[in-house]
């Protein structure tokens, strides 16, 4: 037994009193040897012995958080932290916003946290299911290491979030521990939780709209679970937002470097035509970015929702920023939602604390916004006369108010047919996944980039261009 | 109970919306929330809830939750079911929602209902449930719930209503009865009672999953007997056919004789005048200025007996037609129309006309044909109108004077009645009688036959009755403890005008309370712990301040203010 808390505490670094807590050491020694089954079974495929270039956190510390050296991927170091925070944490939101928050698990709320950590935590292993075959056919090593950094983090995000399982749920925690790992993305019988994480990520073009659209999801719903009154949850969820912005670099540069390489093929075919020179058009970029936003605009949940409002009012989330804010009641707002009634479109006034996923999905709309402009930005520097646009959070929508209704890209309503007519346009279809896969062929070679996506402005933590990020080789 | 996740975005006025006037009567091509089809011997009836068809304005039907106007056509289901589709073996009961199996009732309609309108909703819907477990246990019928999505609430109750119950392996899809931790109130249509009486869920495990708000799936939801048997969803579909398939065959042992050709339930069209209904055999007029109501049967007349007395085949020739069945379905929609349409009659005076021989004829030619499945249905059908009756919140008064014939299966009115007044007058003799129907044929909720649980303590007097067949005047009648006040006609226009008068000026919930302990004497069954404890509970918390007070649960669901509990326990 001794040898076993000696190797879980080596391997785990955390900040969570591992070593001293015996029910927690016997829960994890049970659920390790099944997670590293689940990683050798479903984390990315056949990279297993490669040296990658890899960030690990270590501690909470300054210097500890972003530990750069050389692992391989199922030794990858994951750690259990909480965000140390400063003094006595209180309640953020609802009916006891300023009453110190919960070190345990108020009875009451044990239910409807278990649900919530549960549904984050699937979205974790989730990812890396989505994503493990995207290393056969990465752009550079560059990007090859950035997508494991993405699944390795991933991968300790799920650890957080079974330590909170683990540690404060008992018997159903554990359970649900142990399903997290069974679930599978795009299985038909043993689906993950929510659609997104459910959709196929076959080539990089998805793999850096998913981790700008999608993981961007995640940071907005970690940000309002790190204003948790459940104090162990929000600490864990502030910690996991440091990571995450990693992942929405990638996403973010990644779509702005394939943005700013079609716009020099554009220029430099003669017909002004991208594909001919190999690389990826606007109209498919548009349509990728048409999926996966709306896709991870489901997410938040329904516009209406009790559950949003229940969440809010017994204070286990809170708003984007809640300090923001100088009412954390919200008993009193209405919130304006476009809606249909009798096949068109009126607004409705909605209390505001029913209106809390909507409240949430502002933020994040404001936010891929922002990215878009930037986007623009480059392809006005490089002189493109394209521009790219994010369609209206109406369209394509499978969860919620609008789900059952068709909108076009603007937001207008429109028939079944006339969606059905122009839907080959409008997001991603099977031929896009043809095309894409023919020009993605793997470039391994230090400081080589695939033609069809430019270089970043800068490599890793000071490091070279040319610096092996991934030693496939080895 | 419905998720509400994503629940209408419309107003939430939760003033109680007035109550629109209920047609109990719907035909199979206008239904809106369900689908229904035939392969063989297997009949699929699939949940397909309108979400813009709800039966009241103010909410919408979203996640295949429903209202009284969903569980209407549901309950059309069960009947043609058993009476147009004689050759269903199985029913699978599922959804066409592939995310969603039932989200139980409409929580927006219950928050915007009032008292008396919750209380006929549930009372309605656990009618149809045991009418469905009815065509499971008599009709040769196995009703299967193929539970393919979140089975919640009263979703999950319509689900115990079923033989048997197949789950969803997903990793999500659960059942629950998120009725108490949710909404503060219970799930009221026999979720609780099913659970522990007819599944026989251990109580402790039972007490766990009606706390547990998001329910319990997968293996667990085995374990415990919520289900019976999970199947992964790429082979949902065809597991739950096999598992019919292989039900069909046991279902179809020991079938009751005739060929099996449904016959078609026709829609009744009564006369309507603005103080009444006339059908073709009965009769409802009301007056709301009295509080009271009028209702008549009229008897079988010789050529109805006629055609029973030729057999089987002839009965089923008159298909819909049939006294026993058209009078029967007559009275069943007075009965609802009353419920619904007129809650402010408090008492209703029942007359049956015609000839009490005539009837006895009647009665013992239709048991003689019973073996027939058709005949069997026509009598299954009977027994559940009077034991709509026996929980009908009226008073109900039956008069036998002159003219009338309460005999056999229409003695049964009376003996349903809460008193039988009976003209002793030797110039215009009124008689009593009894037949078949009135020794097990027509029992009631309890399984006690009407007049077992009347002479519950005189058990001379009710062997001396049993297989008598002369006909009973007053004063035999009145021997016999089949008459609570006999009159002679001097007597009989006062009296019987001073018992309304008196009845309509009492209390009507304490009458309703009173009538509803006194006409159940004898053992408990499921399906009277239904009515009578899970009911008795429900209604009174739908009235306490924790469920509908303005800081109530219910109240207060899908809003922004929580609840506020008077913590006292009462």
């Amino acid at each position: 037994m001794t040898s076993v808390n000696v190797d879980l505490n080596g391997k785990i670094p955390n900040n969570v009193g591992l070593s001293e807590d015996a029910k927690l050491q016997r829960a994890l020694e049970g659920w390790l040897p099944r997670y590293l089954d689940w990683w050798n079974e479903m984390g990315p495929s056949d990279f297993a012995d490669k040296p990658v270039f890899l960030r690990t956190a270590v501690s909470v510390d300054p210097g500890g958080w972003a530990h750069y050296d050389y692992v391989r991927m199922p030794d990858y170091r994951w750690g259990i932290f909480l965000d140390p925070g400063n003094g006595p944490a209180t309640i953020k939101a609802g009916d006891d916003a300023g009453k110190p928050a919960w070190l345990d698990v108020p009875g009451e709320h044990r239910n409807a946290l278990r649900r919530i950590i549960v549904t984050q935590a699937d979205t974790e292993p989730a990812s890396v299911e989505q994503q493990r075959l995207l290393g056969h056919i990465a752009p550079s090593l560059y990007d090859l290491r950035n997508l494991f950094q993405v699944n390795v983090e991933e991968g300790r995000h799920l650890w957080a979030m079974v330590y909170l399982l683990h540690k404060f749920f008992g018997r159903d925690g554990r359970d649900e521990a142990d399903e997290l790992l069974l679930r599978r993305s795009g299985n038909a019988d043993k689906p993950r939780i929510l659609g997104a994480f459910n959709q196929p990520c076959d080539h990089w073009l998805s793999f850096f709209a998913f981790t700008m659209f999608t993981d961007r999801d995640g940071k907005y719903q970690l940000a309002a679970l790190s204003e948790s009154g459940f104090d162990p949850l929000a600490r864990t969820t502030q910690f996991m937002l440091t990571e995450e912005a990693h992942h929405l670099f990638v996403g973010e540069t990644g779509m702005d470097r394939i943005i700013k390489r079609s716009a020099e093929l554009q220029k430099l075919d003669p017909n002004g035509d991208v594909r001919a020179q190999g690389g990826i058009d606007f109209d498919l970029i548009q349509r990728t970015i048409n999926y996966w936003y709306t896709y991870s605009l489901d997410l938040f949940g329904g516009e209406v929702s009790s559950n949003a409002s229940t969440f809010f009012a017994t204070g286990l989330k809170g708003r984007y920023r809640e300090e923001q804010y100088s009412d954390h009641l919200a008993l009193e707002g209405s919130y304006r939602l476009p809606v249909i009634e009798g096949g068109r479109m009126v607004e409705n006034d909605v209390p505001l604390r029913t209106a809390m996923n909507e409240v949430l999905r502002d933020a994040y709309v404001a936010d891929c916004e922002r990215a878009l402009r930037k986007w623009n930005k480059t392809l006005e520097a490089s002189g493109s006369p394209t521009r790219l646009t994010l369609p209206s959070r109406r369209f394509h929508r499978h969860q919620g108010i609008y789900a059952d209704h068709h909108f076009d890209p603007q937001g207008n309503l429109i028939s079944a047919e006339q969606y059905a007519a122009n839907q080959a346009r409008w997001v991603l279809v099977p031929e896009d996944n043809t095309y894409l896969l023919s020009i993605m062929k793997p470039v391994y070679e230090p400081g080589k980039f695939a033609n069809w996506i430019a270089p970043p402005a800068k490599g890793i933590e000071g490091r070279p261009m040319d610096f092996e990020y991934v030693k496939v080789h080895a | 109970m419905q998720d509400v996740a994503h629940a209408s975005a419309g107003g939430h006025s939760h003033a109680t919306a007035p109550n629109p006037v209920v047609d109990f009567e719907v035909q199979p091509r206008s239904y809106h929330h369900w689908k229904v089809s035939y392969e063989g011997p297997i009949a699929r009836v699939a949940m397909a809830v309108d979400p813009a068809a709800p039966l009241r304005d103010g909410y919408e039907l979203k996640l295949n939750s429903y209202d009284l106007g969903v569980d209407i056509e549901l309950a059309d289901i069960v009947r043609r079911m058993r009476f147009e589709h004689p050759e269903v073996r199985v029913v699978v009961l599922t959804s066409a929602n592939d995310r969603v199996f039932c989200a139980g009732a409409n929580i927006h309609m219950l928050g915007t209902s009032s008292h008396a309108w919750k209380v006929n909703f549930c009372k309605f819907t656990n009618e149809t449930r045991c009418e469905l477990e009815e065509a499971t246990a008599a009709s040769h019928q196995t009703w299967v719930a193929a539970c393919n999505g979140t089975t919640a609430g009263g979703g999950y109750e319509l689900a115990l209503a079923c033989k048997e119950i197949y789950l969803q392996d997903d990793g999500n899809s659960a059942v629950s009865l998120p009725e108490v931790p949710l909404l503060g109130v219970l799930p009221g249509t026999g979720g609780l009672t099913r659970l522990v009486d007819k599944r026989m869920v251990r109580r402790d495990r039972a007490d766990v999953f009606s706390t547990t708000a998001e329910g319990i799936r997968g293996k667990k939801a085995v374990q415990w007997g919520l289900v019976d048997a999970i199947f992964p969803r790429s082979k949902f579909d065809e597991k739950v056919l096999e598992r019919a398939k292989a039900l069909v065959t046991a279902a179809s042992a020991n079938l009751p004789t005739g060929e099996r050709k449904g016959v078609t339930l026709d829609a009744l069209h009564p006369e309507r005048t603005s103080n009444g209904r006339k059908y073709r055999h009965v009769e409802l007029t009301w007056d709301d200025t009295t509080r009271t109501a009028s209702l008549t049967i009229h008897g079988p007349t010789p050529d109805d007996v006629a055609l029973v007395e030729r057999g089987a085949d002839a009965i089923v020739r008159a298909g819909a037609d049939v006294w026993a069945l058209r009078a029967f379905r007559e009275l069943d929609d007075a009965l609802l129309q009353l419920r619904v349409n007129h809650m402010l009659v408090g008492l209703v005076a029942v007359r049956v006309v015609g000839d009490p021989s005539c009837a006895q004829a009647h009665d013992a030619a239709l048991i003689k044909a019973r073996d027939h499945w058709f005949v069997r249905e026509v009598m299954l059908h009977m027994g559940r109108v009077l034991r709509r009756m026996d929980n009908t919140s009226r008073s109900f008064f039956a008069f036998a004077d002159k003219g009338t014939a309460f005999a056999g299966c229409l003695l049964e009115v009376a003996l349903a009645s809460d008193r039988l007044y009976m003209l002793d007058d030797t110039s215009s003799p009124v008689h009593l009688a009894l037949s078949e129907f009135n020794e097990g044929a027509l029992p009631m909720h309890t399984g006690l036959t009407r007049l077992q649980c009347r002479l519950l303590g005189a058990k001379p007097q009710l062997d001396a009755l049993v297989g008598r067949r002369e006909l009973l005047d007053a004063e035999a009648g009145d021997e016999a403890g089949l008459v609570t006040v006999k009159l002679d006609d001097i007597d009989w226009d006062d009296d019987t005008r001073i018992a309304i008068e008196e009845r309509a000026s009492l209390s009507p919930d304490a009458l309703t309370g009173m009538e509803q302990n006194l006409r159940f004497a004898g053992p408990e069954t499921p399906d009277s712990k239904i009515y009578a404890r899970l009911s008795a509970w429900q209604n009174w918390i739908f009235i306490r301040p924790n469920a509908t007070g303005p800081e109530g649960a219910l109240t207060l669901y899908a809003r922004p203010e929580r609840p506020q509990f008077d913590w006292s326990r009462v």
